[in-house]
């Protein structure tokens, strides 16, 4: 194999938009990580172990902390954990571990148990020690890991720590999915997503990149592999359906986030529209302000309550100046070559639940820019596109069926994990899932082999 | 009917004092200028630091251990007796003496073992205007190698001789300060008494070394790459100190007029000296951590507490607790109690958990909303059962039932339940405890009258035999 660009290095220096995404939670320096890490009570069965998906021993790697054994403190979390740094700046730790800190129920003030695994991880890269652990030897056996995004990551470590070859393909240049091109710059920057998965190459895992798997691409892999991984995530962003859709200036949320964090996309218009009111919609929102907007908003067919959004993440949006419309529903795109406005329709709901639409309640928003953030559809049915075996991946609403401890698929051979599966949480999830595939795939090949 | 107004002033061996914080004889009292700011912050008295033949210090010289992100938890030192020449030291004193007519100062002493030598620094310190003398047969380090500091205090027989030349010449109060080295600390303080000394001080540093440092292997305090043994003293050593004191109290061959010293920081702790017995406490870690300012809270917060209890002067509550100090085989066998986790104040830590299972005597259980009491279920069982529960980030519009959840309240699956049947009342579980009031220990009448383990021997219930094992800190 020829010599190999790391992932951090593939990338343009860091966008100059970059610079306006500052730390949403800045970095501990020692002397703060120490006495908070002291803090900890060191909870038996702790529940913000219970609460992590990916159950890292939190109390273990803060006591390590507090020790100033730091190199173990970072195996403690990747070993849970392979995407521990990432994890430490994207989780939704107000509704995870810090969200079950006992804390709460003393002092009322959590333990800061992201920023702490953050610095345990930083000080891993900046001692240059290797990832701390090792391929298992070789077994001959190799696995088949459709998309690169953290729940393939995941399972790819699982395997490659077990001796097993794990081959991935991903249809974008760089891996990482979501986490690469998808979580707001102020949480996780591009490059520290790519130096956290060039430390994971260490275990030797295979990478091709710019490769769309079509059905006859996977019946190939399916030949090929002793078992494959579908990491597929979700498809394409839902539509309006209205007219005016299709002009210019109409996108949406991921590709904007995915625009600026590469540097494709430095500026936006004055006025912005974000249709949708989830955690994806909020980044988009923030975005726009911090990439130049003076009016950003959030139109949602809802209220407050319904979106599914998490709390802190509207406050933040709040904060940061974006405003929201609630209960109208977009009915069209005004504008001539470009968007000129939206057209919006205020909402209400009837006796029996549903939302209505209200009479000559319409009303236009100019508007320069509109976002959709309103979900995303599962692209799980290229499975059904051809031969029969993959007729037997069992679906339900577009999503994969499998099961939650191994990752298995109702076809054996296939497993599966993240957004393809639940149609759409968070990277800690998709890590939890990928990390139990893997050992699930590792254990259900051990039977397939040892009895022969 | 209204409470007298406390009143912080005593008598110390004959000594007046204004109040009973006295710095100790260390770096804090190195000179005059040091010793009248002192007396300016409030303290009552000062031990001059150590007067005897000038030495030449090492440095570095100090160090300590941090615990949990506190500075000085315990503080070590390999500083000898003055540096400075006895002319200049007694010359400062007389001042000191002239400025301060009401404040203590309280000469230490330490010269070679012979007759002539300690009857000539006694001239000279009492001439000098000393209200009294503390012959130093404690100090652990560098002077006991050339025989003297603790090199007399760990043998009984110079302790008294020394002691004996001493009184043949002073007029005012010997004090001897002890060494902690030793297994008996009334077998110096024994001696001292039957030398004739007027009162005792007590303790001195403990033998120690702090630490090695990791990178280099060398110990602490680093002299050029090596280190020796130093005197251990500041907050950690008090609890060593309170029994010494008490040993010596309740010793009848042993009992002086005493000085208490060892981790003295706050007016809680010399209270608790005074309480057994102490008539002055002598403080030195504290000032060096923090500066003489520290008095001022001691003084204060005394006096309210004095105040509060009613007590006028401190010789009414000097030896209040020195009654409740036994021997174990006078303990009361029958008294039990047993623990109860107030459930309203549980976080469900369930650190009281783990710590009976593995520190203790596995009375603490986490069935309370099991069917039945379930005493099988060990640590072990229940992090396996953890490890295989699968969770996922709750988001609100997908998961309505965990979203409205909230984590005020702890859940009642996570709060211990104590067997209070096997419950065997030693107290670990409220120690563990982070929260104050969580776990109380409530007695359980059983019943029995008093019972020690001295009457069960006396009735023959126990072979006698046993009982003098049981007696070995006698």
């Amino acid at each position: 194999m020829s010599e190999r660009v790391p992932f951090p290095l593939q990338i343009v220096t860091a966008p100059k938009v970059a610079e306006r995404f500052g730390d949403l939670h800045p970095p501990f320096d020692r002397q703060a990580a120490v006495p908070e890490a002291n803090r900890c009570l060191y909870c038996f069965d702790a529940p913000c172990t219970i609460a992590c998906p990916t159950h890292i021993d939190v109390p273990g790697f803060i006591k390590k902390i507090a020790s100033g054994n730091l190199s173990g403190s970072a195996r403690t979390i990747l070993d849970a954990n392979i995407l521990g740094a990432s994890c430490s700046r994207a989780c939704p730790v107000e509704v995870l571990c810090e969200g079950a800190c006992v804390m709460h129920r003393y002092n009322k003030q959590p333990i800061q148990i992201a920023r702490l695994q953050r610095f345990a991880m930083d000080a891993l890269y900046e001692s240059g020690a290797p990832l701390p652990f090792e391929p298992g030897a070789e077994t001959g056996l190799s696995v088949a890991l459709i998309g690169a995004g953290p729940a393939s990551l995941a399972c790819a470590a699982e395997l490659r720590r077990r001796g097993i070859r794990a081959r991935l393909y991903d249809a974008r240049p760089l891996p990482g999915g979501l986490n690469t091109y998808g979580v707001a710059e102020y949480k996780l920057p591009l490059v520290e997503s790519l130096r956290e998965i060039e430390m994971l190459s260490q275990l030797g895992v295979d990478f091709h990149f710019e490769t769309r798997i079509d059905a006859s691409g996977l019946a190939e892999l399916e030949r090929k592999h002793d078992a494959v991984f579908l990491g597929i995530g979700l498809g394409a962003i839902h539509q309006l359906g209205v007219s005016g859709e299709a002009l210019a200036g109409v996108t949406n949320a991921l590709d904007l986030i995915a625009g600026y964090k590469s540097g494709s996309l430095t500026t936006v218009p004055e006025r912005v529209v974000v249709v949708g009111a989830g955690n994806t919609a909020i980044d988009a929102a923030i975005a726009a302000v911090r990439l130049g907007a003076a009016d950003v908003r959030i139109v949602y067919r809802r209220g407050a309550e319904q979106m599914s959004a998490f709390r802190f993440e509207y406050e933040h949006a709040k904060n940061e100046g974006v405003k929201f419309l609630w209960h109208v529903q977009p009915t069209g795109v005004r504008g001539d070559r470009v968007v000129e406005g939206i057209e919006l329709t205020k909402l209400e709901s009837t006796e029996d639940g549903s939302i209505v639409p209200q009479m000559g309640s319409e009303f236009v928003l100019e508007v320069d820019l509109i976002v959709l953030s309103i979900g995303q559809a599962t692209h799980a049915a290229f499975l059904f596109e051809s031969s029969s075996t993959f007729g037997k991946i069992q679906l339900e609403r577009g999503r994969i069926v499998i099961d939650r401890a191994t990752g298995q698929t109702s076809y054996p051979k296939f497993f599966a994990g993240g957004d393809c599966t639940n149609g759409g949480r968070e990277v800690v999830d998709a890590v939890a899932d990928g990390k139990r595939a893997g050992i699930g795939i590792a254990k259900w090949l051990e039977v397939q082999y040892v009895q022969t | 009917m209204s409470r007298p107004k406390p009143t912080l002033a005593s008598t110390f061996c004959g000594i007046e004092c204004l109040n009973p914080f006295w710095l100790a004889s260390a770096p804090p009292t190195n000179c005059g200028e040091q010793v009248m700011r002192a007396f300016d912050a409030g303290w009552g008295g000062a031990v001059w630091k150590t007067i005897g033949e000038p030495i030449t210090n090492v440095s570095s010289r100090y160090s300590s251990i941090d615990w949990e992100g506190r500075r000085m938890m315990g503080f070590n030192n390999i500083e000898l007796i003055s540096d400075r020449p006895i002319e200049v030291n007694l010359q400062e004193i007389a001042e000191v003496k002239r400025r301060y007519p009401k404040h203590v100062v309280i000469a230490s002493l330490m010269v070679e073992s012979k007759r002539e030598s300690w009857h000539d620094i006694v001239q000279r310190a009492e001439d000098a205007g000393a209200d009294g003398l503390e012959l130093n047969f404690g100090c652990p380090h560098g002077m006991s190698e050339r025989g003297m500091g603790s090199a007399v205090g760990q043998v009984p027989e110079y302790c008294e001789q020394i002691t004996g030349w001493v009184k043949e010449k002073a007029r005012t109060p010997v004090i001897v300060k002890l060494t902690p080295n030793i297994s008996d600390i009334r077998v110096p303080a024994r001696a001292a008494k039957r030398g004739g000394a007027d009162a005792l001080s007590a303790i001195n540093t403990i033998n120690s070394i702090t630490g090695i440092d990791l990178d280099t292997f060398q110990p602490n305090p680093n002299v050029d790459g090596k280190s020796s043994h130093g005197g251990y003293c500041g907050p950690a050593v008090k609890p060593i100190a309170l029994n010494m004191v008490q040993q010596i109290q309740a010793d009848a061959a042993s009992v002086l007029p005493l000085s208490g010293i060892g981790g003295i920081g706050s007016w809680r702790d010399a209270t608790e000296f005074i309480l057994l017995g102490c008539n002055t406490v002598q403080v030195c870690t504290a000032a060096m951590h923090y500066g003489y300012r520290i008095v001022e809270d001691m003084q204060d917060g005394l006096l309210n507490w004095m105040g509060e209890k009613g007590f006028a002067t401190i010789e009414d509550f000097r030896g209040l607790s020195l009654p409740n100090v036994l021997e174990w085989k006078q303990l009361n066998l029958n008294y039990q109690i047993v623990a109860r986790i107030h459930k309203d104040l549980c976080i469900g830590c369930q650190l009281c958990y783990t710590a009976c299972w593995d520190g203790a005597h596995q009375c603490i259980h986490l069935d309370r909303t099991a069917a039945a009491p379930d005493t099988t279920r060990t640590p072990g069982i229940v992090e396996a059962e953890s490890a295989r529960r699968i969770s996922t980030t709750p988001i609100p519009k997908l998961d309505a039932e965990t979203s409205g959840r909230t984590n005020a309240i702890t859940p009642l699956e996570r709060i211990p339940r104590v067997d209070e049947d096997h419950c065997v009342g030693c107290n670990l579980c409220s120690l563990v405890c982070p929260v104050e009031n969580c776990i109380t220990m409530e007695r359980i009448d059983k019943d029995l009258p008093f019972e020690s383990w001295e009457e069960r021997v006396a009735k023959g219930l126990v072979p006698t035999g046993a009982s003098e094992v049981m007696s070995t800190n006698t």
